[in-house]
């Protein structure tokens, strides 16, 4: 190995593409366009080739791959939700990630490290004892633990939070882990480019050609594409898009913050969340403590970061880890989360032939990128919702039909 | 810190605010569709731009309308409703 990379360094050509193929011109049609290279149109693009045969497809991104709510979110993975559609959904997603470091053969750093969601108010204990029957229902390793069990995991921390918020128990989720997020997002786009798909960087769409109630092509800024079958996986600016189809639904924007301290020698295994005190915090392999809190409290499509996020966020921690008030912030910065009123995804089909919709991932889609690339990957080719995605569809809310799953999303992403 | 003007109260910082969405028409839910009801129940403009909204100065409890562009995050305008919707 070192020998390759001295004579990679010294040869001035540097004739390997790092991780994918780069493309001059867009081709005039191909068979499925999708809108959006963050990890969800990648999987997508990538299960099409991989499993279905489906190779002529282009995935069209405005910036640069995982440059969206990708490369911005605290990576946490889990599958302890509240509905019987969420857990099924993101347990089989669990099982995805599991395998996905051999199959891509790039490194996820993808760490198993227990997560625990702290109670600190009956009410929270109810809702805990309801998740974890849920969660075992359907065989997912989910138990409600007393407050021993959460200073064994991370003694560092104060039982009491300052005396204000007495922790009195909390959700154990053991398959809780955290991953790389910009490899994900590698990962399954060299694995789409090796199996003939054109990832196409530096390309916005701009339009989008419907006739007769039908997806005809995508207008870009490097020119038009004809196409039936769309996939939008634009996580932030899924409204832009849906602006562009006519298409009305309930998704709205706010924007999430998170941010990570210096590097610390290691101290915290678990990650843990606080739904009363709305912060959660872990450890990256780095070792800085990458944190985050609830929503900002306002409609926005912007990327700033604020001064109010960070001291409400520091002001909760140290009500948790006090012995961290000598700690340095060391960045933040913002995503636009795509918010339903249900805390559930809208997947599938919509009244537009052609258009499908990969959306409403709000503040916990990163967790969900092998599952939903392979489900809606199932989905374009039979033009029928894979039977995991049902609960998720865009008509749910003209039935009333929500899939609520608030208690296990608004914090704990 | 972000500043708002309260329509009562002047220039205030935007942490005192409460903001509560687009202000939009309600349909007669004695007249209107279940489809029409379930529109407006649920259903939102996503999209950015300039846009009217209910925002509360809670600390003096006044509701009042912004104009607010929700892409440069910029209020245009601040004044009371005036009934219109
Ligand atoms: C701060 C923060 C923390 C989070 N923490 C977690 C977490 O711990 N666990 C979890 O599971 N989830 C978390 N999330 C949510 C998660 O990040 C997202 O749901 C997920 O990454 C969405 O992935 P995506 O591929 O759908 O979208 P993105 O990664 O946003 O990709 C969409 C892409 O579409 C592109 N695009 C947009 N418009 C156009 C256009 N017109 N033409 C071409 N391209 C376009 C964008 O440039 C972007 O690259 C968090 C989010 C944030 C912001």
């Amino acid at each position: 190995m070192p020998w390759r990379l001295l004579r990679f360094a010294l040869n001035r050509k540097h004739p390997e593409p790092r991780m994918f193929t780069h493309h001059d011109k867009l081709k005039s049609s191909y068979d499925v366009v999708i809108i959006g290279a963050g990890g969800h149109g990648l999987a997508a693009a990538y299960y099409l080739a991989a499993e279905h045969g489906v190779k002529n497809v282009c995935v069209l991104e405005k910036g640069y791959i995982g440059g969206g709510n990708t490369g911005r979110n605290t990576t946490i993975i889990r599958s302890n939700y509240l509905t019987p559609e969420g857990v099924k959904f993101y347990d089989e997603s669990v099982n995805l990630w599991q395998d996905l470091s051999r199959d891509f053969d790039l490194n996820l750093f993808y760490a198993n490290r227990g997560h625990f969601t702290l109670a600190h108010t009956d009410a929270a204990v109810r809702t805990m004892r309801w998740r974890a029957e849920v969660n075992k229902h359907y065989g997912v390793d989910s138990e409600v633990v007393g407050p021993e069990a959460v200073k064994e995991a991370a003694p560092m921390i104060d039982l009491s939070c300052a005396g204000h918020a007495p922790i009195l128990g909390a959700l154990y989720h053991a398959p809780g882990s955290v991953a790389r997020h910009d490899a994900v997002a590698w990962g399954y786009g060299r694995g789409a480019d090796q199996r003939g798909v054109e990832i196409h960087q530096q390309t916005e769409v701009l339009g989008i050609d419907v006739q007769g109630g039908k997806v005809k092509g995508v207008n870009t800024s490097r020119g038009y594409i004809s196409t039936n079958k769309v996939l939008c996986a634009v996580a932030g600016s899924t409204p832009r898009i849906l602006k562009m189809v006519d298409v009305r639904t309930p998704i709205y924007i706010h924007p999430l913050q998170a941010m990570v301290s210096e590097p610390v020698k290691p101290w915290l295994d678990p990650i843990l969340v606080s739904g009363s005190l709305h912060v959660y915090i872990s450890q990256s392999a780095r070792g800085e403590l990458v944190m985050g809190a609830s929503l900002d409290p306002y409609e926005l499509h912007a990327t700033r970061s604020t001064l109010d996020f960070v001291e409400g966020l520091t002001s909760h921690m140290l009500d948790m880890f006090p012995f961290l008030s000598n700690v340095k912030v060391m960045r933040q910065w913002a995503g636009m989360a795509d918010m339903t009123p249900d805390f559930a995804p809208i997947m599938g089909k919509t009244p537009v032939e052609g258009f499908y919709l990969d959306s409403g991932w709000g503040t916990w889609g990163f967790k969900a990128t092998p599952v939903c690339g392979k489900t809606m990957a199932h989905t374009l080719v039979n033009d029928t919702p894979h039977p995991l995605i049902t609960g998720f569809s865009l008509d749910r809310f003209s039935h009333y039909a929500l899939t609520g799953e608030k208690g296990a999303a608004s914090v704990g992403h | 810190m972000k500043i708002m003007t309260c329509p009562l109260n002047g220039p205030r910082p935007v942490s005192e605010f409460f903001y509560w969405g687009e202000v939009r028409p309600m349909p007669d839910p004695d007249t209107c569709t279940d489809a029409e009801w379930a529109d407006y129940v649920f259903n939102r403009n996503g999209a950015p731009g300039v846009k009217r909204e209910w925002w509360c100065h809670t600390p003096s409890n006044t509701w009042f309308i912004a104009e607010r562009d929700t892409e440069k995050d910029v209020v245009l305008k601040t004044y009371f409703y005036q009934g219109d919707a």
